[in-house]
């Protein structure tokens, strides 16, 4: 109330007032990490001077340790993917607990369409389905595994917008389906030796050129369309959207199914990367996919957060996985330490949310 | 064309299970009029709003718009069909900036073969919005700034100037001022006169009996699910309307209905 003149004054889109982006205090926590573990290398007894991300040794071509990035980014690529869609979910003010079990439901489904029929001549001895299912493109294993991905998304969203079962029941009891469809489904056994070219979705470095290219997308998605201007209004005041005219029921079901076939599609990359279909697989992935889009900024309360904000927090969380290997702390004591993480990312953003308002 | 009637009811009636919240309410309002609708707290004026704006389904009667018969089936019917409302609760997004909040339900977009996923032209909802809120005459400094962060007062004018924006045929205020601070709320009665100055029709519930006479050319009074009174601004002093608030008086054409 402080301008009390006439005419437009004041009215005009100032950049200068633009609030702070919370994505900027996760990159700045980010870097913090970084130099953390850059000073405990150097000053830890047993480290003899290593450097954490820089290349100690004297080539001209690299500034930067190039093996540790690649492995930082691509231990979390597949749980980013799922990340993005939890991101969405988060920010509808809901929460996706099926996404660890979907990942192993789909891994097994998808990989029994993308078998090869003959493993160095001799059948293959993991075969699922008859030679009918054998070498088939590539597209149909994976098109199967987006299905079953949305047709568990639909469900979800199904139960949460239309029968208001609030949606951690809701996707804590489809949590047990999907553990209990990726045992059914072969009996419990693995299912491995996947055709070449079901193989080479997730080879290499493609998870990570994945969730890269489905963060852009959903960025974009989620900044700049409908779809995603709905999403917030809907996390930010469920009654405003309703009496705004968004079909608030429909978009759920929406958001859900995009979250699960997100998931899905998580679970064609794991299966393909590691060769073979688990039903134990993709354990705890739900809750490290809700601990990235918590430490990058997305409120639980719904309508704050971005998926730029989940992408740094996915790279905190590999960054701080790989900083405990790195100065060589035992297994047990980094989870406990990433706990406690997860923990005070969410007090500091509570502070400062407090302090803005 | 002064003399077009706006909104028109019938034995507009609701009932919820046993409970007569309406009951045979005979409304009408002409162009460029602005109507308050005042009564004790439960006397049916909210219901009233609720039947014409399509939040709720009425019990029988008839509504029409411009001479048209209208059956909302929700709010964006009713809002498609002109009336803009402002809600008590608002109906605000508190993540949103203005031109979001403004836009809702009904944004601005291109490529629209993208179906949910078409783009939305934040320039031209800028645009738009800053013209909405010339119109009324509404300061506020940044409209890229979160409604979260906003003052009561800013808030109430955000929801208003949704009626500026869309070229409402007529605006209906569920007691706009009622949590605002007197700055505030001289800010919201400037919004009203701007309107009165464009012709547009208001209907205000308010029971502030100085902002009623201030801003309105007609009251009409709800008791217990009736209409009660019907005065012209003129004709009547606050005494008045406070002795057909509460039963002691009654309008001559409403000594059947009412009691």
């Amino acid at each position: 109330m402080t301008d009390t003149s006439h005419g437009t004054g004041g009215l005009t889109f100032d950049k200068t007032k633009r609030t702070w982006p919370s994505e900027m205090n996760v990159l700045l926590a980010l870097v913090i990490i970084v130099v953390i573990f850059e000073i405990l290398g150097q000053v830890l007894p047993y480290m003899n001077d290593q450097s954490f991300l820089f290349d100690t040794r004297d080539r001209f071509d690299s500034i930067f340790n190039e093996a540790r990035l690649k492995i930082i980014i691509l231990q979390v690529a597949i749980i980013g993917i799922i990340a993005l869609g939890v991101t969405q979910v988060i920010i509808t003010a809901g929460i996706d607990l099926s996404s660890g079990p979907l990942v192993a439901a789909t891994a097994m489904i998808a990989m029994s369409f993308g078998q090869t029929e003959l493993v160095n001549g001799f059948a293959n001895p993991k075969a699922v389905f008859g030679t009918w299912a054998m070498d088939l493109p590539v597209l149909i294993p994976v098109v199967i595994g987006l299905l079953f991905g949305a047709f568990i998304g639909a469900i979800n969203g199904t139960f949460i917008a239309y029968f208001r079962i609030p949606p951690f029941i809701a996707t804590l009891g489809m949590f047990l389906i999907c553990r209990g469809i990726a045992l059914w489904w072969s009996g419990g056994n693995p299912i491995s030796f996947p055709t070449e070219q079901y193989a080479a979705i997730g080879a290499g470095m493609m998870p990570v050129i994945w969730f890269l290219a489905l963060a852009v997308i959903f960025h974009i998605i989620m900044r700049f369309t409908v779809y995603g201007k709905h999403t917030y209004a809907i996390g930010s005041n469920e009654e405003a959207a309703r009496m705004s005219g968004i079909n608030v029921k429909r978009h759920k079901v929406m958001v859900y199914m995009i979250a699960s076939m997100l998931a899905a599609f998580a679970g064609v990359v794991l299966s393909s990367k590691a060769s073979t279909a688990q039903a134990g697989m993709g354990e705890f992935y739900e809750l490290f996919a809700i601990a990235m889009a918590v430490i990058g900024g997305i409120s639980l309360t719904g309508g704050r957060g971005s998926i730029i904000g989940t992408v740094l927090g996915a790279m905190v969380l590999g960054v701080i996985r790989s900083g405990f290997t790195y100065i060589k702390l035992d297994g047990s004591y980094q989870l406990m330490a990433m706990g406690g993480i997860i923990i005070a990312a969410v007090i500091l953003d509570q502070y400062r949310q407090r302090n803005k308002a | 064309m002064s003399d077009q009637i706006v909104l028109k009811t019938e034995d507009l009636t609701k009932h919820y299970g046993g409970v007569h919240a309406l009951e045979g309410a005979n409304f009408e309002m002409t162009k460029g009029e602005h109507v308050a609708i005042m009564g004790d707290n439960g006397a049916g004026k909210s219901t009233f709003v609720r039947q014409i704006t399509g939040v709720e389904q009425r019990t029988r009667g008839k509504i029409s718009l411009y001479g048209e018969d209208v059956d909302f089936a929700g709010p964006l019917d009713a809002r498609e069909a002109g009336i803009e409302t402002v809600f008590q609760t608002l109906a605000l997004a508190d993540d949103l900036d203005v031109p979001d909040n403004l836009f809702l339900g009904r944004e601005l977009t291109f490529w629209n073969w993208l179906g949910p996923f078409r783009f939305l032209d934040y320039k031209g909802m800028r645009r738009a919005t800053i013209d909405g809120l010339n119109k009324t005459a509404v300061k506020i400094p940044n409209i890229r700034n979160t409604i979260r962060n906003m003052s009561g007062g800013q808030r109430q004018c955000v929801a208003i100037a949704r009626t500026a924006t869309f070229h409402s045929r007529l605006t209906i205020m569920d007691e706009p001022t009622a949590a605002l601070g007197v700055q505030e709320t001289a800010q919201v009665e400037n919004i009203v006169k701007t309107l009165k100055e464009g012709n547009e029709p208001l209907i205000l519930i308010s029971h502030n009996m100085r902002q009623v006479f201030d801003l309105v050319d007609r009251i009409v009074v709800f008791r217990r699910g009736r209409i009660c009174a019907n005065l012209k601004k003129e004709d009547t002093d606050p005494q008045d309307v406070v002795a057909y608030i509460t039963g002691a008086k009654t309008g001559e054409e409403y000594m059947e209905t009412a009691r």
